[in-house]
């Protein structure tokens, strides 16, 4: 299906490419960040960082770090535990300390915060702060944290023997097993989706700002969720008179967040504690190795992933068993009903009877987290379980994994498709995907050109991932955090002269909201797009929303936005109906204008009815032009992709160069073109990260061993492959606009597409699976192990 | 960056640089490019009481040809370099090195003296100087010696050059006709110190028989390190996939890599044989050419 626009470039409704509005003033470098914001008299706060994984704090001497030029305080657990905000609660209902009492439970752990009169005095006096440690052996392997030999971690709880956090199951448990069992063809693989870094270039901070006079605090803040914060903190700190009409929070521009800037951290809660008791502004801004060893992590499941079929490839059962490791505490932000987010959507795009899938959580002696990052909640880690497992399966069979994926796909027509796990797919078209990406990269081309080179020993690859996306939490029965409804809101107001403001729950970190937003609302008033002004992150002025993450955008706010818009509508039929002395029902609307249905002379412009509902409504009408909605979901929305990615590896040296990778995604209808290439472009860039570069390693103390930008390998342009993309548009059926959103796809998507290739490369060799990132000294291994080199 | 407190000092010539390094001794500090040494400030790694920046010191930036010597001045950056004709012609090695040193940022600001001066066995241009034989031109207030590369490299950041001494110059012997040279690095990605780095240089004569060659290792060895042994199974005999085998063999057994994140010993060992073999084929087609 392909989409037409129905606006004109004028107006630059929905499918226009639009040029990002909010471009102007970063690309001439006035976007105002955290960092950006200077107060009179603000103070500066720095930290104090654990370099073990595992110790009791047995004394913190303060005293020459308050003898340092400009240092005015030192604050301590201790300290904090005064006020009772030494600990806090995590979004999952576990608690993780603001500052230590007694014992640091990870490397780079906050131990104590610095206050002085500038950046450079608070890190002299963090340099003299001299704390004794008793160090302690730490538990570092997941696999030996359940060992009734390994120390419990969690004393803090009373009664908590062992390690263990939670455990979780889905699915039909005996059906699976009885399918296995019987099953020709069964495959398994032990995989680990590494612990990684969202690495946005902005590191986290805020300046929190109480005035004693007015007991009002504004927190400036670099938060994806500015409104659940206000309600955080009035929950943490109300105890001390921060209730939540005297907090404030301002999240101004972004500069990346995907997800890592969902969490609070304790250096949040430290500064607003400085604050609430010096009576100063204090700004708290990481650097990058504070950002990278101790911000919330993402991923880090370790899967033991099976597949049951028959001979010919008919996927029959799939199981999958996790392991997760949370670190010291269970900080992930997913919705409150799911421990392990999104991942039952494992069973991917394929139609087969029976999975299930259990995971257990435990605590280690690493920094907390489990973020979304461009991920709606685990689904990177399910999707890599299941297209990897597809390919394995292909492979055991001789079969050419992409007509085992068309052999398996869930048909156009079965959709809404109920699936094993308890998901209402909205919409998909699998096979036309695929199909597309296949043409696009010329597949039946590549394959002989790969038989050819295996002949003369080269190593060539080609990989296919076709993933289905679970994004937009959610439906409110189902979906909350910390009890919040994930329901999100718009609330647009438009100016006699028929311009508008337009307001919002999210708030944006790059993904181009102040364009897209007002390109819906274009779309459904007819006022251009570029008279449309957006705004986000002012808790004061915006209606509540829980923010941006996990691809909910689009199908909440964007939702709302389009709901609002169309009440809006109908209030400008009926002053048209009265301007015009016809009826309602004789009225047509097209984007822009109401007119009389045969006598399309007779009309009136959305400009001129804004202008009428403010000087001349008709009577017992109620004023002005504006409208709120908060919309809460009907269904998630279920993207899809066909990614196929062509690698050659040096077998001497196990170099691995993408040669071509293909995208095509299916977002439903499309806003803007441009944009959601832009975001497919950053998003499989993110996806080649954990696939070949990134992960964060812990030797066996839990010191980080690349915990700087040196050795956390980030990927940049060099080593971004070309990227090819495409789309196919299956609408979601019960969006507003038939939208889906688009945001992560390509994280999700491209990692399996990578490693599929990469085993499908050195597959000849007898290798079946490698655990990403897939480093040249990685293949170098498994082909060294194979007698292959 | 956050550092610690630091003096700055901005002599424009080199006498003035001179009194300052003796006022300061170890104390100070030399900046040229600052990319190896802000970010050893950046995380307090160093803590210099003064620093004392040498780019307002004329005549420290220029690339000359002096008769049978091609000269390098300290100051000169790495993608002047890049732009280099003669220098390029004569050594397209500085062709492949520049390439691979990071992005266009760290090349417009990072200088070859600096390179050199941080006595990294980690950083390219050591390794390209041992395959050029290259000496380094160190002046003092009491006078200027000429180190040659072999005697430069002392350990981990530290060399030849005395607190109260500059690097100036680079000086590399222009090359016999039928030369060629070539460098290459594995890297995981764009700005990573290298996995294992080796730069060859060789003149092959009419005969085909090797008359020169100079191999340097990077990263694979606590010091910058030339492969000895296998610049002497070149010389002398004709370049054949046996005598290049042989070199390459030796290179792997010599070096003294460590086990880091980009990978074990025996894959260090095993790329720095790779690596010696794949640069001795370019520089001889170079040669050649
Ligand atoms: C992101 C990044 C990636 C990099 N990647 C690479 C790479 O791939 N390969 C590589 O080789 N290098 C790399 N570098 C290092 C870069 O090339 C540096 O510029 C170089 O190592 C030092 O040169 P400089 O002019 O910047 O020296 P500076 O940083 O100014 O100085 C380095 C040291 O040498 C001393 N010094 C400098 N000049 C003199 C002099 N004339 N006399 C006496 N002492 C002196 C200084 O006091 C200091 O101790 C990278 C750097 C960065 C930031």
């Amino acid at each position: 299906m392909t989409q037409v626009c129905k606006t004109s470039k004028a107006i630059g409704g929905m499918g226009h490419s639009m040029k990002r509005k909010e471009d102007g003033r970063f690309l001439q470098g006035k976007g105002n960040y955290v960092d950006d914001i200077k107060l009179d008299g603000m103070l500066y706060m720095d930290i104090v960082r654990s370099p073990y994984a595992y110790a009791k704090i047995k004394k913190i001497d303060s005293e020459a770090a308050l003898k340092v030029p400009g240092v005015l305080a030192v604050i301590t657990g201790r300290d904090l535990e005064q006020y009772n905000l030494h600990w806090m609660p995590t979004l999952m209902s576990d608690t993780q300390m603001v500052l230590p009492t007694d014992t640091v439970m990870y490397q780079a752990q906050e131990v104590a915060a610095i206050i002085a009169t500038s950046r450079y005095a608070a890190r002299d006096g963090r340099e003299a702060v001299r704390v004794e440690y008793e160090v302690m052996k730490p538990v570092i392997d997941p696999f030996k944290a359940l060992d009734p030999s390994a120390p419990v971690l969690r004393t803090d709880k009373p009664g908590k023997t062992d390690n263990h956090i939670w455990h979780w199951e889905v699915g039909d448990k005996a059906r699976t097993e009885a399918v296995f069992a019987s099953a020709d063809v069964v495959v398994k693989e032990q995989m680990h989706i590494p612990r990684i870094h969202v690495a946005s270039i902005e590191t986290c901070g805020c300046v929190a700002d109480y005035s004693k006079v007015n007991n009002h605090l504004t927190m400036y803040m670099t938060t994806q969720a500015p409104h659940a914060i206000r309600t955080v903190i009035a929950l943490v700190a109300g105890h001390v008179g921060l209730t939540e009409e005297k907090v404030r929070v301002i999240s101004p521009d972004i500069g990346g967040g995907f997800g890592g800037k969902v969490p609070v951290y304790p250096g949040y809660v430290i500064a607003i504690a400085a604050s609430f008791l010096i009576g100063k502004p204090v700004k708290w801004i990481e650097d990058r190795s504070e950002n990278l060893q101790a911000d919330s992590f993402a991923r880090d499941y370790h899967i033991t992933a099976e597949m049951a079929g028959t001979k010919d490839g008919k996927i029959l059962a799939t199981r999958f068993k996790v392991l997760a490791d949370h670190g010291y505490t269970d900080a992930s932000a997913n919705p409150s009903k799911f421990p392990t987010g999104m991942f039952s959507i494992a069973t991917g795009s394929y139609d087969y009877g029976t999975t299930f899938m259990e995971a257990d959580a435990i605590y280690t002696n690493k920094p907390p987290g489990g973020v979304a990052y461009r991920c709606s909640f685990r689904v990177t880690e399910a999707v890599h379980a299941i297209e990897r497992m597809t390919d394995r399966y292909a492979l055991e069979i001789g079969k050419d994994p992409a007509q085992l994926r068309f052999d398996n796909f869930i048909p156009k027509e079965a959709f809404p498709w109920h699936s094993p796990t308890g998901w209402i797919y909205d919409s998909g078209d699998y096979e036309a995907g695929l199909r597309k990406a296949m043409d696009a990269i010329d597949y039946e081309g590549l394959r002989k050109e790969q038989t050819e080179k295996r002949a003369k020993g080269e190593l060539m690859g080609i990989g296919i991932s076709t993933f289905t996306e679970v994004v937009g939490a959610g439906p409110s029965k189902d979906f909350d955090i910390l009890g919040i409804k994930m329901f999100d809101s718009a609330e647009i107001r438009v100016h006699p002269t028929g311009k508008a403001i337009a307001r919002f729950g999210t708030k944006s970190q790059g993904q181009g909201h102040e364009t897209t937003y007002a390109q819906i609302i274009a779309e459904e008033l007819g006022i251009p797009a570029e008279n449309i002004q957006i705004e986000e992150g002012d808790t004061d002025t915006a209606p509540y929303g829980l923010g941006t993450y996990a691809s909910r955008s689009t199908p909440t706010a964007g939702a709302a936005a389009a709901v609002a818009a169309r009440k809006l509508r109908d209030k400008a039929r009926k002053i048209a109906a009265y301007l015009l002395e016809v009826s309602e029902d004789d009225l047509e609307w097209e984007p822009g204008k109401f007119f009389v249905k045969g006598a399309p002379e007779k009309s009136k412009t959305i400009q001129e009815l804004v202008f009428a509902a403010y000087t001349n409504h008709p009577q017992g009408m109620e004023a002005g032009f504006e409208a709120t909605h908060y919309y809460d979901p009907p269904n998630l929305t279920f993207p899809s992709g066909a990614y196929i990615c062509v690698v050659d590896i040096d077998k001497e040296t196990g170099e691995i160069k993408v040669r071509r990778f293909v995208a095509i995604d299916d977002c439903g209808n499309i806003i803007n073109p441009m944009i959601v290439q832009g975001q497919v472009h950053g998003g499989l860039t993110q996806g080649i990260a954990p696939a070949m570069y990134e992960s964060l390693i812990y030797d066996d103390d839990g010191n980080i061993l690349n915990g700087t930008l040196m050795d956390y390998l980030v990927p940049t342009a060099v080593e971004s492959p070309n990227w090819e993309t495409g789309h196919t548009i299956t609408p979601s059926p019960h969006h507003p606009i038939g939208a889906k959103g688009v945001g992560e796809s390509p994280t999700v998507g491209a990692p399996p597409a990578i490693a599929n290739a990469i085993v499908d490369a050195l597959s000849p060799y007898g290798i079946t699976h490698l655990d990403i990132p897939i480093t040249p000294f990685k293949v170098w291994k498994a082909l060294k192990e194979k007698g292959a080199i | 960056m956050i550092a610690a407190d630091f003096n700055y000092e901005a002599p424009t010539s080199l006498d003035e640089a001179f009194t300052l390094l003796r006022k300061y001794g170890d104390e100070a500090k030399i900046l040229s490019g600052g990319h190896s040494l802000i970010p050893m400030m950046k995380l307090r790694f160093a803590s210099p009481e003064c620093i004392i920046d040498i780019n307002n010191i004329p005549g420290l930036s220029d690339i000359t040809r002096e008769g049978d010597i091609m000269k390098i001045g300290a100051l000169v950056r790495e993608a002047q370099v890049e732009h280099a004709a003669e220098l390029l012609e004569h050594f397209p090695i500085f062709a492949d090195v520049t390439k691979l040193i990071a992005d266009p940022q760290v090349r417009n600001m990072g200088t070859v003296g600096g390179n050199l001066a941080h006595g990294d066995a980690a950083n390219d241009h050591p390794a390209v100087m041992m395959a050029l034989r290259a000496s380094v031109v160190i002046a003092g207030a009491d006078g200027t010696r000429v180190v040659p590369i072999d005697e430069f490299f002392f350990g981990f950041y530290s060399t030849a050059i005395q607190p109260d001494e500059i690097l100036t110059e680079i000086q590399i012997p222009m090359p016999s006709p039928y030369t060629g040279s070539a460098y290459h690095k594995l890297e995981r990605k764009v700005g990573d110190y290298a996995t294992a780095g080796v730069a060859v240089q060789l003149t092959i004569d009419a005969n085909g028989i090797c008359t020169y060659a100079g191999i340097g290792l990077t990263n694979v060895n606590p010091l910058p390190m030339r492969a000895a042994r296998s610049e002497e199974a070149l010389v002398g005999k004709k370049i054949t996939d046996e005598t290049i085998a042989e070199a390459a063999r030796y290179a792997s057994d010599d070096c003294n890599p460590s086990a880091d994140l980009r990978g074990d010993v025996e894959y260090k060992r095993a790329m720095v044989g790779v690596l010696t073999k794949r640069m001795i084929h370019k520089a001889a087609q170079r040669a050649v050419a």
